[in-house]
């Protein structure tokens, strides 16, 4: 499809305008759908200590760790759901988990 | 296979922002094997928690294309596909190389989809089924299936006086495609992923079907922390409740052997899942004995078949 699928005002949609069997006809709309609300803990990674060694990128079930040329950027918190897998996996203890009310308490004050 | 680094920098298969459990073992498995798929691919997903909670309506989470009919049909209907595709590319209407991959869960697969499943292999059909075994319908809430390990605690096979649990053992279900004499049967664990990829590369590339059983922890029915999603199941592979092996046109191949004293008891890992408490009471221990006598079985009749065919 080349145009984009403009689903964004879908809740005023008459019975008419959705797609025969409710198809979807674009691909990876899930990505607008934002998990991050999920979290209790918020994983932080010490980027001294990581060595990039993909472990964690693997391991996670939400697609949150990014990576662009063989480097993990960063985590991406707007899908991440917090379960802690990539701390536990980690070989060097470059990800901590922390209590995510205090981590946006402190987002606030800056 | 290419170095984890380059596979990593590919694009996303599937996007985050599904809806399933923080912590679930199914997106772990499937986006490492659609990370080695080598072309577009389409996608068919048997009812279960991986097909509702990726494709809610108006999202999805599949960047290939997907397709879902019934709970007992996933192979059928990418069988198909693929038969589509086949005549398609021989009028000329498409000249690209297109995969085809079907997941399933255990209930999809060892009860519900097995009839297709069994259909779709000895068609000869050139696709990759993939089942991520949880070991119960996790999706309707804890329902014992074929997959269930014995002993375990399902709302189906409930804990009381007189019952511990399921009683009977699992299907072996790899054991069952391997009759039916298929090119590529592997099992595979997401802990161990330069192993899964590898697998999962090989049987994009065979012609004909090929078939993966891969564990997938699930926290909620498995009553475990989020957080040891992948711990467990490197533990389930260490205690051989879970052989890493390939059977490639008959000949088998065991991917990971503990050696002797690093082979752990089955019992290590039930006692960190909710759904064995009951079994660590007073009474059980003959159940618990029973149950590693029949993992030390199956894994000595795997070292022989290694041997010998």
């Amino acid at each position: 499809m080349s145009k984009k699928w403009k689903y964004k005002d879908i809740d005023k949609w008459g019975p008419g305008r959705h797609e025969p069997g409710g198809t979807i006809p674009e691909s990876g709309t899930a990505e607008d759908y934002k998990t991050g609300g999920w979290r209790t803990e918020r994983p932080v990674r010490d980027q001294e200590k990581c060595n990039d060694c993909m472990i964690c990128f693997f391991a996670c079930p939400d697609s949150a760790i990014r990576v662009e040329n063989g480097k993990l950027v960063d985590i991406d918190l707007g899908h991440c759901k917090g379960c802690g897998i990539c701390a536990q996996v980690c070989p060097r203890d470059a990800i901590k988990m922390e209590d995510e009310t205090r981590a946006r308490k402190e987002e606030e004050k800056v | 296979m290419a170095r984890p680094k380059e596979i990593a920098s590919r694009p996303e298969r599937l996007t985050g922002g599904h809806r399933l459990c923080a912590g679930c073992g199914a997106p772990i498995n499937v986006r490492q094997i659609m990370s080695v798929c080598p072309g577009p691919a389409v996608v068919s997903v048997a009812t279960g928690c991986l097909e509702v909670s990726t494709t809610i309506y108006p999202y999805t989470a599949w960047k290939d294309s997907m397709i879902h009919s019934a709970f007992e049909n996933a192979a059928a209907t990418i069988c198909g596909v693929e038969t589509a595709y086949r005549s398609l590319r021989k009028q000329g209407r498409i000249d690209k190389d297109m995969y085809f991959v079907a997941f399933g869960g255990d209930g999809g697969t060892y009860d519900i989809g097995l009839q297709a499943l069994s259909g779709a292999v000895e068609r000869g059909h050139n696709f990759v089924y993939v089942c991520y075994d949880n070991g119960a319908y996790m999706n309707t809430g804890f329902q014992r299936s074929g997959a269930t390990p014995c002993g375990a605690w399902t709302t189906t096979s409930p804990v009381g006086k007189e019952s511990y649990g399921k009683t009977q053992n699992r299907k072996d279900l790899a054991e069952i495609l391997v009759a039916h004499d298929i090119p590529y049967v592997a099992t595979a664990s997401p802990h161990n992923f330069k192993d899964l990829m590898n697998k999962a590369e090989k049987a994009f590339n065979m012609p004909g079907p090929a078939f993966l059983n891969v564990i997938s922890p699930c926290p909620r029915g498995w009553r475990t922390p989020g957080d040891q999603t992948i711990a467990l199941a490197k533990e389930a592979v260490q205690s051989c409740y879970w052989p890493l092996y390939e059977v490639e046109y008959g000949k088998y191949k065991i991917n990971y052997k503990p050696r002797p004293e690093k082979k752990t008891p089955v019992a290590d890992w039930m006692k960190k899942q909710g759904r064995f408490a009951h079994l660590f009471k007073p009474g059980n221990e003959q159940v618990l004995e029973d149950i590693q006598a029949y993992i030390d079985r199956k894994w000595e009749e795997l070292l022989k078949k290694e041997e010998c065919l």
